[in-house]
C-alpha cells in the first residue's frame, strides 16, 4: 500500500535527473562518442555496458566535467552544465568514483570522506587561521556527517586508518561513501565491483541499492553482468562510441544489436 | 670602413643571436635525452658545459694536447661525470619524486660548482679559437669563426642524434623507454643501463657546448646556473621532450636575447627571454611543439 | 587524522622565549639571538612554502622575489617617501599579494617542470627588475638609512628586542598555518597534492585553492622581507636572488616538507650551517653544502623531520 503510494508519487513527479542530448566527444580526429541522446529518470539504477574501449568512461568523463564535449548538451535537474568546470559539477550533486581507484592515500579513512563533505561548508581562509568559534563548529559537524557516512559503508572502526592500507572491495566501498559524503542527487560509479571477490562484490551491490533506496540516482558503468541484471532498473549498451540499444534489462538481453556487439567485439 | 646601416645591425644581432641559441639548443638537448628517458630534469646540466670548458682548457692549454686529441678526451672524461652523477646521486634515491629529484640534481650542481671552485679557482679562463679570431665580413656583419664552429657544431649533434634514435639499435631502445619503460624492460631492455647511457651522452653534448663556447664567452666555475637556466627554459618553451622544440626553443630564447639587448636594453637582456618564455607558456601550457596529450602521460 | 600535538609547539616556543637571557650566559652562543634574527625571518617564509610545497605539492623557485618585494616595497616607500613602516610594511604584503595572484592565475594552471621553469623565471625578472631600477631601488648598491621599527613610542632598538618582535611573527604565522593545516582547507589542498583529479570530483576548486597558498606563502615572504629590510637598514639585490629561492627549498626538503615542522628545522638549520658552522670550511663550504644535502635527499627522503616516524618503525618491527 505504501508503496503503492510511493510510487504513484514518484510517477506523478517523475522527471529526469539527466539529460544527454547530441553529445559527441573527439580526440583529436578520433570519435571517442557520436551523437548520444538518452535521459537518466530520477531514483533509479541505470547501467551503462558495452565492450572495451566503447566510451564508456569517457562518457563519465563528460557527464561530471573532466572533458567538455565537442558538441552538445547536458542537463542535470534541468540546467546546462557541459560547459561547467568538474569541481562546479560536483557542488550541484552529481558524484562520481573512478575504475582505478583514487583515494586519498596520504590520508586518513575518514579524511577521505571528509574531503567529500568539502562542499558542505563554506570557510574563508582567514576565519580558519584565525580558527573562529564557527570553523570549529562547522568542523564537528562535517566529521559527525562523515562517521555517518562510515556506519553506512560499515566502515567506522577503521575510521583512522590510512586508506591505502584498506584491502580492495573496502578501497572501493570508501570510494563510494566519499562520492556519497558530496551529498549527491546523482551518483556515477565507474566498475564499482571490478577487482572484488564474490563476497566483497555482494556487499557492494547491496550498498548501491541502499543508495538507491535513499533516493539517489545511480549511473553505472559494471562489466559484471551479473551485477548488472541484478541491479539495473535500465540499461543502455555503447559499442564504438555508439548507443546500439536502451530499455530494461530483459529487453536489452535479448536485443539482437547487442549479442552481436558482445559476441563480435570478442575476436 | 663600411657604413654600419640598421640592415646590418639587425643582421648582426641575428648572427650573434643565433650562435648563443645554438649553445642553449645544446644544453637544452642535453635536459630533453635525460628527460626523455627518466623524466628528471637534471639541473647539473650546466655544471657539464662548465666542465667540458675547463677540463678542455687543462688538455688543450696547459697539458698542450692537439686540439684533435684534447677534444674527444674532455668529451670522455665529462661523460664520466655523467655517469658518476646518475650513479651516485639519482639512482640511490629510494622515493623519487618531481622535487626530491630536482633537489637532488640541484645539489649536484652545488658539489659540482664546489668542486670546480677548488680544483679552477675563480678566475675566467680563455682557450684559443679553433680557426683563429680574424672576422669574416659577411653583408657588412662580422662574423667570429668561432661562431660558425659553433652553429656547425649545433647541425652535426642534431644530424648524429637524429641518425642515433632513429637507426641505431641501442637509440631505438633509449625511446621505448621514454616512450613506455614498464614495456621497454618486459622486452629485454635493460633501463637502468639506458638511463646511465642518456646521462653519458647528455654530458657529452654538454662538454662538447661548454668547449666551442670557451673561446667566444671564456669560462668559469660559476657558469652552470646561468647556461642550465637558459637551457631548461629553451627545452620548456619548445616544448619538453621534443627535440626540434629543444633546438628551436634554443634559438629562439638567443635570438630574443640579442635583439632585447642590441635594441631595446642590455641591463634587461636575461630578461626578455624569460619574459618571452611565460608569455608563451600562458598561452601554451605545453611549450610550442609539445602536446597536451603527451604531458599528460608523463609523471611529473 | 593529522593532529599536530600541542605540547612540542609550547615546549619550543618556551624554550625561544628563554634564549637571549640563557645565551647572555654562555659566551661561546652569545651572538646567537642575532642568527636567530635571520633564523625567524628564514622561517616565516619556509612556513608559506611548506604549505604550498610539502602540503599542496607545488613548487616554487621564486620565494626570494616576494621576499625582495617586501623589503624593497619597505625601502623604498620608508627612505623616498617617508611613511610609516608598519603602513610599508602591509602596503608590501598588499602588493605581494597582487602579484602573487597575477603571476600564480596562469603559473598554477602549469604542472611540474613547467610550473618550476615558470616560478623560476619569475623571480629572475624580479632580481633583475631590483637591480636595474637604480633610481628606485638603487641597483646594485643596494639602499641605505632603512628606519628600524618602533611601536607606540617602543623602540625595537636592540638584537634582544627585535628577535622578540620576529618570533612573535613567527608564533603568530605558525600558529595560523598549523590551523589551516587542520581544516577543511588543509585537507583540500592534501587532496589536490594526492590526486587533483579525485579532488575535483569531490568539489574542490583547484586553482582557486593553489592560488590563495600561493598568495598566503607570498604574503609571509613579504613579511619577512620587510623585518629584514628594518632590522638590517640596508638592503641589496643579492639578498633575495635565485640561489636564495633554492636555498630556500633546500631548508624545507632538508627539515622535511611534508610537516610542517620541517619549515622551522630546516630554516635553523640552513641559517646557522651558512652564517656559523661551515665558516669552518672556509673555500670548501660550498662542496660541504651541496654533499648534506645530497646526503638528506637520498637517506632521508622525509628530511630531518622525518626522522621520528624512522624510530618508531624501528621500533614496530
Amino acid at each position: 500500500m505504501v508503496q503503492e503510494l510511493k510510487f504513484q508519487v514518484r510517477e506523478s513527479l517523475e522527471k529526469n535527473i539527466l539529460e544527454v542530448e547530441q553529445v559527441a566527444m573527439a580526440f583529436g580526429g578520433l570519435m571517442a562518442l557520436i551523437n548520444q541522446n538518452f535521459r537518466v529518470k530520477k531514483g533509479i539504477i541505470k547501467a551503462i555496458i558495452g565492450p572495451n574501449g566503447a566510451g564508456k568512461t569517457t562518457l563519465f568523463n563528460v557527464i561530471t566535467g573532466f572533458f567538455p564535449p565537442t558538441e552538445g548538451t547536458i542537463r542535470f535537474k534541468g540546467q546546462a552544465i557541459e560547459h561547467l568546470k568538474a569541481h562546479d559539477i560536483a557542488s550541484r550533486g552529481l558524484s562520481r568514483t573512478f575504475q582505478t581507484v583514487e583515494l586519498f592515500d596520504n590520508m586518513t579513512v575518514l579524511e577521505n570522506v571528509m574531503v567529500g563533505c568539502h562542499t558542505r561548508i563554506r570557510s574563508s581562509f582567514l576565519a580558519t587561521g584565525f580558527k573562529l568559534p564557527q570553523v570549529k563548529r562547522k568542523e564537528n559537524k562535517i566529521k559527525e556527517k562523515a562517521m555517518d557516512i562510515l556506519e553506512f559503508i560499515n566502515l567506522k572502526d577503521k575510521f583512522n586508518e590510512p586508506a591505502d592500507s584498506l584491502p580492495l572491495g573496502e578501497q572501493k566501498l570508501l570510494e563510494i561513501g566519499r562520492g556519497l559524503a558530496t551529498q549527491p542527487d546523482l551518483l556515477c560509479l565507474d566498475e564499482p565491483v571490478a577487482g572484488l571477490n564474490e563476497t566483497e562484490t555482494q556487499v557492494a551491490s547491496s550498498l548501491i541499492r541502499l543508495i538507491r533506496e535513499k533516493g539517489i540516482t545511480v549511473l553505472l558503468v559494471e562489466h559484471d553482468m551479473k551485477v548488472v541484471m541484478d541491479l539495473s532498473d535500465e540499461i543502455m549498451v555503447l559499442n564504438y562510441g555508439e548507443k546500439i540499444a536502451e530499455g530494461p534489462p530483459e529487453q536489452v538481453q535479448n536485443d539482437p544489436k547487442v549479442i552481436e556487439a558482445y559476441l563480435g567485439g570478442e575476436d | 670602413m663600411e657604413k654600419i646601416t640598421f640592415a646590418t645591425q639587425l643582421l648582426q644581432y641575428l648572427i650573434t643571436g643565433l650562435t648563443i641559441g645554438s649553445i642553449y639548443a645544446m644544453v637544452a638537448l642535453g635536459f630533453i635525452i635525460i628527460y626523455n628517458v627518466t623524466e628528471i630534469i637534471n639541473f647539473a646540466q650546466g655544471e657539464f658545459v662548465v666542465l667540458g670548458g675547463l677540463v678542455m682548457v687543462v688538455f688543450h692549454v696547459s697539458a698542450g694536447l692537439p686540439l684533435v686529441i684534447a677534444f674527444p678526451a674532455t668529451v670522455v672524461l665529462v661523460m664520466l661525470v655523467g655517469i658518476l652523477l646518475d650513479r651516485l646521486a639519482i639512482r640511490p634515491i629510494r622515493k623519487p619524486s618531481v622535487l626530491t629529484l630536482i633537489i637532488a640534481t640541484i645539489a649536484a650542481s652545488i658539489l659540482m660548482k664546489g668542486v670546480a671552485m677548488v680544483i679552477w679557482g675563480k678566475d675566467p679562463f680563455d682557450l684559443q679559437a679553433f680557426s683563429g679570431r680574424d672576422p669574416i665580413s659577411f653583408f657588412g656583419a662580422i662574423i667570429q669563426p668561432q661562431y660558425l664552429w659553433v652553429i656547425g657544431f649545433l647541425i652535426l649533434i642534431t644530424i648524429s642524434l637524429s641518425i642515433f634514435f632513429n637507426s641505431t639499435i641501442i637509440g631505438k631502445a633509449m625511446r621505448a623507454c621514454a616512450d613506455n619503460p614498464d614495456a621497454a624492460s618486459l622486452v629485454g631492455i635493460d633501463t637502468k643501463k639506458m638511463i646511465l647511457l642518456s646521462f653519458a651522452l647528455s654530458a657529452a653534448i654538454g662538454a662538447i657546448a661548454g668547449i666551442i663556447v670557451t673561446p667566444i664567452s671564456l669560462m668559469e666555475y660559476d657558469r652552470g646556473v646561468s647556461l642550465a637556466i637558459k637551457g631548461f627554459g629553451a627545452a620548456i618553451l619548445g616544448g619538453l621532450g621534443s627535440f626540434p622544440g629543444a633546438i628551436l626553443g634554443g634559438l629562439i630564447m638567443g635570438t630574443i636575447e640579442s635583439f632585447g639587448a642590441g635594441l631595446i636594453s642590455s641591463a634587461y637582456k636575461d630578461a626578455f627571454a624569460l619574459i618571452v618564455l611565460l608569455a608563451v607558456l600562458f598561452f601554451k601550457p605545453s611549450g610550442l611543439l609539445g602536446s597536451v596529450e603527451i604531458s599528460k602521460m608523463k609523471r611529473f | 587524522m593529522l593532529r599536530i600535538s600541542k605540547l612540542p609547539i609550547a615546549i619550543f616556543f618556551a624554550i625561544i622565549i628563554c634564549f637571549p637571557w640563557i645565551a647572555k650566559h654562555i659566551p661561546a652562543i652569545g651572538h646567537y639571538p642575532d642568527l636567530m634574527v635571520f633564523a625567524g625571518i628564514y622561517c616565516l617564509i619556509t612556513i608559506g612554502l611548506s604549505l604550498l610545497m610539502g602540503y599542496a605539492g607545488q613548487i616554487s623557485l621564486c620565494q626570494a622575489a616576494f621576499y625582495g618585494i617586501g623589503a624593497y616595497a619597505s625601502g623604498i616607500l620608508t627612505v623616498r617617501y617617508g611613511m610609516n613602516p608598519w603602513l610599508c610594511m602591509l602596503i608590501g604584503m598588499g602588493i605581494s599579494a597582487l602579484v602573487a595572484l597575477l603571476v600564480g592565475a596562469p603559473s598554477l594552471k602549469l604542472k611540474g617542470h613547467y610550473l618550476a621553469m615558470a616560478t623560476l623565471a619569475f623571480g629572475i625578472i624580479v632580481f633583475i627588475i631590483f637591480n636595474e631600477e637604480v633610481e628606485l631601488t638603487g641597483g646594485p648598491d643596494g639602499m641605505r638609512g632603512i628606519p628600524g621599527l618602533s611601536l607606540f613610542g617602543f623602540q625595537f632598538d636592540s638584537v634582544n628586542k627585535y628577535y622578540y618582535l620576529v618570533w612573535a611573527f613567527v608564533f603568530a604565522a605558525f600558529i595560523f598555518t598549523i590551523n589551516i593545516i587542520q581544516s577543511r582547507t588543509g585537507r583540500a589542498l592534501r587532496a589536490i597534492h594526492s590526486s587533483e583529479t579525485a579532488a575535483s570530483a569531490m568539489g574542490v576548486n583547484i586553482s582557486r585553492f593553489k592560488i590563495i597558498v600561493f598568495i598566503y606563502g607570498a604574503v609571509l615572504a613579504s613579511l619577512a622581507g620587510s623585518l629584514y629590510a628594518h632590522y638590517l637598514n640596508f638592503i641589496n639585490p643579492s639578498t633575495f636572488d635565485l640561489f636564495v629561492s633554492i636555498k630556500l627549498l633546500i631548508m624545507i626538503a632538508l627539515g622535511g616538507m611534508h610537516q610542517i615542522w620541517g619549515a622551522i628545522i630546516g630554516a635553523f638549520l640552513i641559517t646557522f650551517l651558512s652564517y656559523e658552522w661551515l665558516h669552518f670550511f672556509g673555500e670548501f663550504e660550498i662542496i660541504v653544502y651541496g654533499g648534506i644535502l645530497l646526503l638528506v635527499t637520498i637517506f632521508l627522503p622525509d628530511g630531518l623531520a622525518g626522522i621520528p616516524g624512522i624510530i618508531k618503525g624501528w621500533f614496530r618491527n
